[in-house]
């Protein structure tokens, strides 16, 4: 039994994932580990989770692990397939998308996401990152969004060096003001616990993942990081969450060796 | 009109030194012939737009035939960075515009449908828009709130690769279908290079599998697996290998050379390049048939 329930931090941002989203979602899936975790979820306690590929498929049904976003897989056995604009203007846009996963370089204080890139000169980039893609809208439309990252003090600055996606902005009413309509990051899931905004919009710490202290989260954070009065624990990995991971989802480990 | 012509013909009377260039293709029917065949050609001081900048034109890059990148994702789709392109943004060797996908596509689709812009609700996210004079804002004449607006994209020239099209440049395509039909429809001039060439009755057999009508096509050329490394959905599979393979070639520029060496300048046209690629690398891109229901259109 010990010997099976060992696991890796990615394992632990995956199962944690999953367990954020509800029967009946419509969630807007990113490849690698978002991908796991919405197939995990549709294993297990989400049926009828509605999978929507930003390459336009919607209600995919991947056989095998899709390795890009454009993965052939996807499209076989999927309720519907539309162009770019439509999966944009219809779907996120028009408010038809209750999840959205996202990532970045840099997630700030207020959730906000840089995806685009490290300095402060944009004409002279002193990293280069891949850009929005989907992310802008995704942040701006989806009903909900969850951040999977982990958990490094360079990842989370106390401000972003450029705003690729917005979270909570510059905090309490910047997403009303600027006339959002999704709810922002509601939950940011490291390998040390979640994260998750306060009423000003502030991430505080909200579960540290058993085994793992508010100690560590604090000192992996670039901004000085507010623990919620009610510190949750997230419940242990189950074996059968391990399981479908490991046997059907990615069984050569492509996504769930890393952090 | 018969418009089939070999596609180093088609390259060489429709794309020019200085062209706007969309090769179209949401990580499904990437044009790598095409791209590889203006390579070849050592057309130059291309403008090089598309969502996702993809291996393709890390390689037009790589080969010196790019003077601006227009994108909204640059990766190596489900691998990492697309090396060269990044170096070249980082060195202040390539000019670059951004947006994000749905600016990108927005941009197509004014362009498509002969409009000056597009308008989309503001994301909170402005620092994009305060980088690209590009992106403005108008009030909605509505009397609503302000929408952000991108100006229509017209490339000079789109290269669309599609499954199956007629000797007149109808075509199907099917499976992640991204923005090829608003490439054609917004660009000046469309190649198309194709799996398949059927008889028009094929495809008035399913016309509303045509994405792109004959008539907006300047030449259809015959190309037999002309996205790989990219795919053909029902033809062949998605060569997962190479893209990984890239992120290594790609972090030397020897590496890059001896590739465009051996593969591109080394190779006459596709028909070469694909029987280069081997017995196993065919074998492994294989997929097994997995046919939609008929449907009836009725006869009337």
């Amino acid at each position: 039994m010990a010997e099976t329930m060992e696991f890796t931090p990615a394992e632990l941002m995956i199962v944690n994932a999953a367990r954020l989203l509800k029967d009946g979602d419509v969630v807007f899936v990113g490849v690698g580990q978002p991908n796991l975790a919405c197939n995990l979820a549709k294993r297990t306690h989400a049926p009828n989770l509605v999978m929507i590929y930003e390459a336009g498929v919607i209600g995919a049904e991947p056989a095998r692990l899709p390795l890009s976003i454009g993965d052939p897989t996807l499209v076989s056995g999927a309720l519907s397939v539309v162009g770019m604009y439509d999966i944009f203007a219809n779907y996120l846009q028009r408010g038809n998308v209750d999840v959205g996963f996202l990532g970045g370089a840099q997630i700030d204080r207020y959730g906000n996401i840089n995806a685009t890139l490290i300095g402060s000169d944009y004409t002279h980039p002193k990293v280069r990152l891949p850009g929005s893609g989907g992310s802008q809208e995704i942040a701006a439309w989806a009903n909900r969004c969850y951040i999977m990252t982990p958990h490094q003090k360079r990842r989370f600055p106390e401000k972003v060096d450029f705003v690729t996606s917005a979270g909570y902005l510059d905090g309490k009413g910047g997403r009303e003001e600027a006339g959002l309509r999704g709810r922002g990051p509601v939950a940011v899931v490291t390998d040390l616990g979640l994260l998750e905004p306060d009423e000003t919009g502030e991430l505080v710490l909200a579960a540290l993942h058993p085994g793992k202290t508010a100690g560590q989260a604090v000192e992996n954070t670039g901004w000085p990081l507010k623990v919620a009065a009610q510190l949750r624990t997230t419940e242990p990995l189950t074996e059968r969450e391990l399981t479908i991971l490991h046997n059907e989802l990615d069984p050569t480990g492509i996504y769930l060796k890393g952090g | 009109m018969n418009k089939l012509l070999p596609l180093s013909e088609a390259i060489r009377h429709h794309v020019r030194d200085g062209d706007t260039l969309y090769a179209a293709g949401f990580t499904h029917l990437i044009p790598f012939a095409a791209g590889h065949e203006i390579i070849r050609q050592r057309r130059r001081e291309l403008v090089l737009a598309r969502a996702t900048p993809d291996l393709i034109y890390d390689q037009m890059v790589a080969a010196g035939c790019a003077r601006r990148v227009i994108f909204s994702y640059m990766g190596n789709p489900g691998v990492g960075s697309l090396r060269i392109v990044r170096t070249e943004i980082e060195a202040g060797r390539l000019e670059w515009e951004e947006y994000s996908h749905f600016g990108m596509i927005s941009r197509l689709q004014a362009g498509a449908a002969g409009l000056p812009f597009m308008p989309m609700n503001p994301t909170g996210a402005a620092d994009l828009e305060r980088a690209n004079p590009n992106i403005r804002r108008v009030e909605d004449p509505y009397g609503g709130k302000p929408v952000v607006t991108v100006p229509a994209l017209n490339p000079d020239v789109a290269i669309v690769h599609v499954q199956r099209a007629d000797a007149h440049g109808n075509a199907h395509l099917w499976g992640i279908i991204g923005e090829q039909k608003e490439a054609a429809f917004a660009a000046r001039k469309v190649i198309l290079t194709a799996e398949e060439i059927v008889d028009e009755a094929v495809i008035r057999s399913d016309p509303n599998r045509t994405l792109i009508p004959g008539f907006i096509v300047s030449a259809v050329c015959h190309v037999p697996y002309a996205s790989h490394p990219s795919y053909s959905q029902g033809y062949y599979d998605r060569d997962n290998e190479f893209y990984l393979g890239w992120d290594k070639i790609s972090e030397s520029p020897e590496a890059v050379s001896s590739y465009l060496d051996e593969w591109v300048y080394g190779v006459r046209d596709r028909e070469e390049y694909w029987q280069k690629l081997g017995a196993e690398t065919h074998a492994r891109l294989q997929v097994k048939p997995r046919l939609s229901n008929v449907i009836n259109y009725g006869e009337y």
